[in-house]
């Protein structure tokens, strides 16, 4: 039971910028987007999340078309942390995470006290407790980043989806993210940029180019310098880390 | 404002039942402020006679009252502090719901052309005749509200979308309709038409009455009731379209449902009182000061200090210059302008 698609394709304005996914994560796993940009990740997590319908094929969340999920169900189900998501209100850190509890209102508001253990686990998980006071505004990029990671996971989802979280992040706060994403008990598909950081994060890898699966399967496998050059048009050295068993890509110019 | 008020500064940690007193506060300081407010001008009237006169009125009670003050206060004043309540509560409510829609601190009915819009249309079926019996003049309002709207919103996207590019829309649909409204009024209108530009343009409550007052009254509260209960959807809307779609919230819709609200609300007020300008954008802001940016507590707060300041502000305006009024528009845009201008300087360092 989990969120899947099934030769799922998008055209956006007559190009087809995601083109026959299918896609069927190991329930608990990350799965990392790989590809260069426009190459259909932000898309195919757009369509995923239910934000975007697609144009032919069908994403399916427990055997029933994401389209006919109501809204709420789907929000109870699947949380989103989009890019550039910033706000001109002057809201706090706490305020934030509680919109996560937004899909879990009845008819006269919420659970009070499931809304609170919600809002508060998500804080201390994404370590954001000490600045629940904090204004928005004051945060730095990394710190907005784990906020909508909070909120998301105040949301309670069992997949979790993330467009490009460790954009504008130092290397610390890069590893500290995906180490947090990846021991989340919940499926979680990331659009990433960075090799190395998908090769050591992620159960499971799709490569995407011009809206295309390339290639799918663990790091390892996916990995090779030829597919790399195929896909990024770089020419790069994969060697596999003694420690982790993992793969590492060295770029050579 | 008074003390009431100024005490519930710091709600952020508050609890609700400091919240529910403070609500009820600013509730009283309303009801105080419309008795008030009564007994100012010309005309004397004591808080003993309005309070006589009302009970004569609303409690059956047979209390001797001057025929002169008792018509001063029952047909007059309390119908014009009444709309004026109104007025203030409505317009700060579609400066909320605008503001949190479009994600823009500066947007509000009168900015963004949507008072002028109304004013157009009021104007084309109360001066043309056109639709007057089918429409009445709220209705061409209303028209005109969407109308107007709808094409800031085209220009807007037209010319690449954007904060600045919205506001710039506005501008040039205010333009335009106030230039309608100005057209229709100088080439049609006769002598003895009893609203002219000034009430339209800027707005006025000189003689409105109790059908003046019900139809605001109704429209205001109905308007609080939709934004309290569309609160969470107001706070999805922060951070944009995507991440309230991804909170569960059916955008389009919630979208449609709360733009037409504010546009009914805006063109009822208009109708009445003309396009009354930069209540909407000023009141959110002094709310947020007070109740913060969860628009649970917001709603509740910008209605009622909307009325409130609306209600002191007709009263001034009333007696300043007293024979002659001041249209209210003036004073609104007097207190308004600067903090147009505060709220422009203070985006200029968060960004």
């Amino acid at each position: 039971m989990t969120l899947q698609t099934r030769e799922v394709a998008w055209n956006r304005g007559g190009r087809l910028v995601v083109d026959g996914i299918t896609l069927d994560p190991r329930p608990g796993s990350t799965v990392g987007l790989l590809g260069p940009n426009g190459s259909g990740k932000s898309s195919l997590i757009r369509l995923l999340s239910g934000v975007a319908r697609p144009s032919a094929g069908v994403v399916m969340l427990d055997e029933r078309s994401l389209t006919e999920v109501p809204r709420r169900d789907a929000a109870r189900a699947i949380a989103t942390v989009t890019q550039h998501a910033d706000t001109t209100v002057d809201v706090t850190v706490r305020d934030i995470v509680c919109l996560g509890r937004i899909p879990h209102r009845g008819v006269f508001g919420g659970d009070r006290q499931a809304d609170a253990e919600a809002v508060s686990e998500a804080l201390e998980r994404t370590g954001l407790t000490a600045k629940a006071t904090e204004s928005w505004h004051r945060l730095s990029g990394g710190e907005r980043q784990r906020v909508h990671i909070a909120r998301a996971l105040a949301q309670r989802p069992r997949e979790l989806l993330l467009d490009e979280p460790t954009n504008h992040l130092d290397i610390r706060h890069q590893l500290d993210l995906l180490r947090l994403i990846t021991e989340l008990p919940v499926t979680t598909v990331v659009a990433l940029h960075d090799l190395n950081l998908a090769a050591m994060f992620c159960d499971a890898l799709l490569v995407l180019k011009d809206g295309r699966a390339v290639a799918a399967g663990p790091p390892a496998e996916v990995l090779s310098p030829e597919l790399i050059t195929e896909v990024y048009e770089v020419d790069a050295a994969v060697t596999v880390d003694p420690g982790t068993g993992r793969p590492q890509i060295a770029f050579t110019i | 404002m008074t003390t009431e008020t100024a005490t519930a500064a710091p709600t952020g940690g508050g609890t609700r039942l400091r919240f529910a007193g403070v609500g009820l506060a600013a509730l009283a300081l309303l009801l105080v402020s419309i008795g008030a407010a009564i007994t100012l001008g010309p005309a004397d009237v004591s808080l003993v006679n309005v309070r006589d006169i009302l009970l004569n009125h609303l409690g059956g009670a047979d209390i001797p009252v001057r025929v002169s003050k008792e018509a001063i206060v029952w047909e007059d004043r309390l119908p014009r502090a009444l709309v004026a309540a109104a007025c203030g509560a409505g317009l700060g409510l579609c400066g909320l719901i605008l503001q949190s829609l479009l994600r823009n601190p500066l947007a509000d009915p009168y900015v963004l052309g949507i008072s002028s819009g109304a004013s157009s249309g009021a104007v084309v079926v109360a001066i043309l005749g056109v639709g007057a019996a089918g429409l009445g003049i709220p209705g061409g309002a209303f028209i005109g509200s969407l109308v107007s709207f709808a094409a800031v919103l085209a220009i807007a996207r037209l010319a690449g979308g954007g904060d600045d590019k919205l506001i710039l829309a506005g501008i040039a649909v205010t333009q335009l309709f106030s230039a309608i409204t100005s057209f229709v009024i100088f080439a049609f209108a006769d002598s003895d038409a009893t609203r002219g530009v000034m009430f339209w343009l800027l707005g006025s409550l000189e003689g409105v009455r109790w059908n003046g007052a019900a139809l605001c009254g109704i429209a205001a509260l109905a308007g609080t009731l939709l934004c309290l209960a569309r609160a969470h959807v107001l706070d999805a809307f922060a951070f944009g379209d995507d991440v309230a779609a991804s909170l569960g919230v059916h955008v389009k819709r919630e979208r449609a449902v709360l733009i037409t609200a504010a546009a009914l609300l805006t063109a009822t007020m208009v109708s009445v009182a003309g396009a009354v300008g930069f209540v909407g954008l000023v009141l959110p802001h002094a709310a947020r000061f007070l109740a913060g940016p969860l628009h649970l507590r917001l709603v509740p707060v910008t209605a009622l200090i909307g009325a409130i300041f609306m209600v002191w502000v007709d009263a001034v305006s009333r007696i300043a210059f007293s024979p002659s009024p001041l249209p209210i528009g003036v004073s609104t845009a007097l207190v308004g302008v600067p903090v147009f201008i505060a709220i422009m300087y203070r985006r200029r360092r968060t960004l």
